[in-house]
């Protein structure tokens, strides 16, 4: 009988806990960031920004009243290990809604898991696959890679230059990227007389270069992330290309013209507008997002905000925007995110609609070229 | 014209990434012929050294010269503490066993490179400017010309060593039979020492001069490696003439292949080759085939 009692008691205190628990919950967040493994570069920064900016929050008060809890994941790039790990934050973890991944492979295979589970996210890669066709709850922050093709071809068609050479790396960003630009080539007029590819550890590519040389080529475009494009950088120095040389949207950061050094100087490239956050003209309505970023992302980590970051960063703040208007339940969450509009953040004025989950236009990207060592706008 | 213009390229360009997988290879014959393991922590070496250069450069300020020498000295302490604590310990340990080791050795490695440096790639500087040479139409960075000629040396340095000196002779002697080896009074383990840190402090030099070319990260010891692996396969594990051929055809092969057929097939090439090798002619492009050995 006293066991009893004293079990019921506990039984009691348990409850009682749990309800006082409950009142003070904090919106449990997920995020799943490649914060290590071939796509670091993306989760790290990814990572430090989303915590950045749900700190902030909270220490402005939280939402309504409650604050965020942000349960971060690490992918390792892994796809099996983002499924594994979304699995663990719905169901462990009970979270309203998911941030990232950090790749586009690791988003499409965690895709059906949110899509049954009926759990809204926000991922923070690339790939045009994931919002095309649109899934019910998957949305993305980062630009589809049509818009940054698009934004050099655009350049190209202005100064009459039809004959193109691309060179795209073998992995998923530079497939999706050769795709593209073979793709949309014949909208612009465009005509690609050289089709190349390297390696992503390759260290020379003189051979390909070579090549493109002899082709009747009026520029190059070259689609990878680091060191790649670095390595093709002087490589073409070292041939005396003097065609001009376009990258992709995947080296815009510092590290590119650090690891190229001289041989960047002229190079252009489609970015996104945090590079330049203090060039844009004060009528840019992203202008205020992009410098506050910057200036939080310098005083937390000492380190430049890339807009890596700012995938995250976006994500992040379109949830936040979307729990102020619909609450705190994941189809609440989905509704409203897909009414947002018009939302200035770090890679571009986001407006969602029942057919559109990945919500930027072309104005999202800015042509930039590299210019004594630093960054400048190509009118 | 044209055409051979673009050729020319493609063979010097060829050439240049050949001789840094002949470096690598060398190394690997080093260590296979006195102990009979192929070790795949070599590519490792090669990162090794090139992000110690950088370290050495950047964080303690040395001169380029004085970084260069800490890295090669620290490289080559690494390769003395792995031989002392991973291989030395296992006296009768299968090759394969050991193989596997070098294997998690190498894991090892990268990761702790990676926790102590980041993930980011980095660069060292050119040793003597970046203001290509045109050569036949063709163009080559003075950092090639550093390749070529630290290659020369190095091969040069390893004839002298093995047919010349007393060390060089016992290793030579412990690799076509140990127990004999040990019975005119070799001591076979310190032959195998010697093995180690020759094979590291030749695999860092190669990472270190080939740095400014190619950057370098935690992770690209992974695919030099075997590369160096496949031109030391093909010169049939000879740490002479042999290996620095393989290194320098396959390099060859690969510009060509890239530049004439498809860049796409580029590691294609490379590895087709080292199948084929193995399937026909297991014992190196340039060896008779041995039968002494049981």
């Amino acid at each position: 009988m006293k066991r009893l009692i004293s079990a019921a008691l506990a039984i009691a205190a348990l409850l009682s806990f749990a309800s006082a628990a409950l009142a003070a919950a904090p919106i449990k967040i997920g995020a799943l960031f490649a914060v290590t493994g071939p796509a670091s570069f993306l989760g790290e920064p990814e990572r430090n920004a989303a915590q950045m900016v749900v700190d902030e929050i909270n220490k402005a008060g939280g939402i309504k009243g409650r604050k965020l809890e942000l349960i971060v994941y690490d992918t390792g790039g892994d796809a099996t290990k983002a499924v594994q790990l979304a699995n663990k934050l719905i169901k462990n973890d009970n979270v309203v809604a998911i941030v990232g991944p950090s790749t586009t492979g690791d988003t499409m295979a965690v895709i059906p898991v949110v899509e049954k589970a009926h759990i809204p996210m926000v991922s923070c890669s690339a790939g045009i696959k994931i919002t095309e066709p649109v899934k019910k709850y998957v949305f993305k922050t980062a630009q589809n890679d049509t818009l940054a093709v698009a934004r050099i071809y655009e350049q190209l068609k202005k100064e009459h230059k039809s004959k193109v050479a691309i060179l795209t790396v073998s992995d998923s960003f530079g497939s999706s990227g050769r795709e593209q630009l073979k793709g949309q080539a014949s909208h612009y007029g465009i005509e690609i007389v050289a089709d190349d590819t390297y390696g992503p550890k390759d260290t020379d590519m003189t051979a390909q270069l070579t090549k493109i040389r002899g082709s009747k080529a009026q520029a190059v475009i070259c689609w990878g992330t680091n060191p790649g494009p670095a390595v093709i950088a002087r490589n073409a120095k070292q041939l005396g290309l003097t065609l001009p040389l376009y990258m992709s949207h995947g080296v815009s950061s510092k590290k590119f013209i650090d690891l190229a050094g001289d041989a960047a100087e002229g190079i252009r490239l489609p970015s996104g507008k945090v590079l330049v956050a203090d060039l844009l003209p004060k009528s840019d309505k992203q202008k205020a997002s992009l410098l506050a970023f910057v200036k939080d992302y310098q005083r937390h980590y000492r380190a430049e905000g890339d807009h890596f970051g700012g995938h995250a960063w976006d994500a992040v703040m379109l949830l936040k925007g979307a729990i102020e208007r619909g609450g705190d339940t994941p189809d609440g969450i989905r509704n409203q995110l897909e009414a947002t509009h018009g939302f200035a953040g770090i890679g571009g004025v986001f407006s969602y609609s029942s057919h559109d989950h990945a919500g930027l236009t072309k104005d999202a990207f800015v042509l930039v070229e590299v210019k004594k060592k630093d960054w400048a706008l190509v009118k | 014209m044209e055409l051979l213009n673009q050729i020319t390229q493609f063979v010097i360009s060829g050439l240049a990434t050949g001789a840094i997988y002949a470096l690598i290879g060398l190394s690997f014959a080093i260590i296979f012929n006195s102990t009979g393991i192929i070790n795949f922590a070599q590519g490792e070496f090669v990162m090794l050294g090139g992000v110690f250069t950088i370290f050495a450069l950047n964080v303690l300020k040395l001169p380029i010269l004085l970084a260069i020498v800490v890295a090669v000295v620290a490289t080559t302490a690494v390769g003395l503490a792995f031989e002392r604590l991973a291989i030395r310990p296992l006296k009768n340990a299968t090759p394969l066993s050991l193989i596997i080791i070098t294997i998690g050795a190498s894991i090892l490695i990268r990761g702790v490179v990676m926790l102590l440096w980041g993930k980011d790639t980095q660069v060292l500087p050119p040793f003597s400017g970046n203001t290509p040479l045109e050569i036949a139409g063709a163009t080559l960075l003075p950092q090639h010309l550093w390749i070529f000629g630290v290659t020369v040396l190095v091969i040069v340095g390893c004839r002298i060593f093995f047919h010349h000196t007393i060390s060089g002779k016992a290793m030579r002697a412990c690799s076509f039979n140990r127990k004999a080896a040990n019975l005119v009074g070799i001591s076979v383990g310190r032959m195998v020492l010697l093995s180690f840190v020759i094979s590291s402090a030749l695999g860092s030099l190669a990472g270190v001069i080939i740095a400014p070319l190619t950057m370098t990260a935690y992770d690209v010891g992974v695919m030099l490696g075997l590369k160096g692996f496949c031109a030391a396969i093909m010169g049939g594990m000879g740490s002479g003439l042999g290996t620095v051929l393989g290194g320098l055809i396959l390099g060859t092969l690969e510009s060509l292949g890239a530049g004439l057929i498809s860049s796409g097939y580029k590691d294609a090439i490379a590895f087709l080759i080292l199948l084929l090798i193995l399937f026909l002619r297991p014992q190196g492009l340039f060896k008779k085939g041995e039968t002494e050995r049981v």
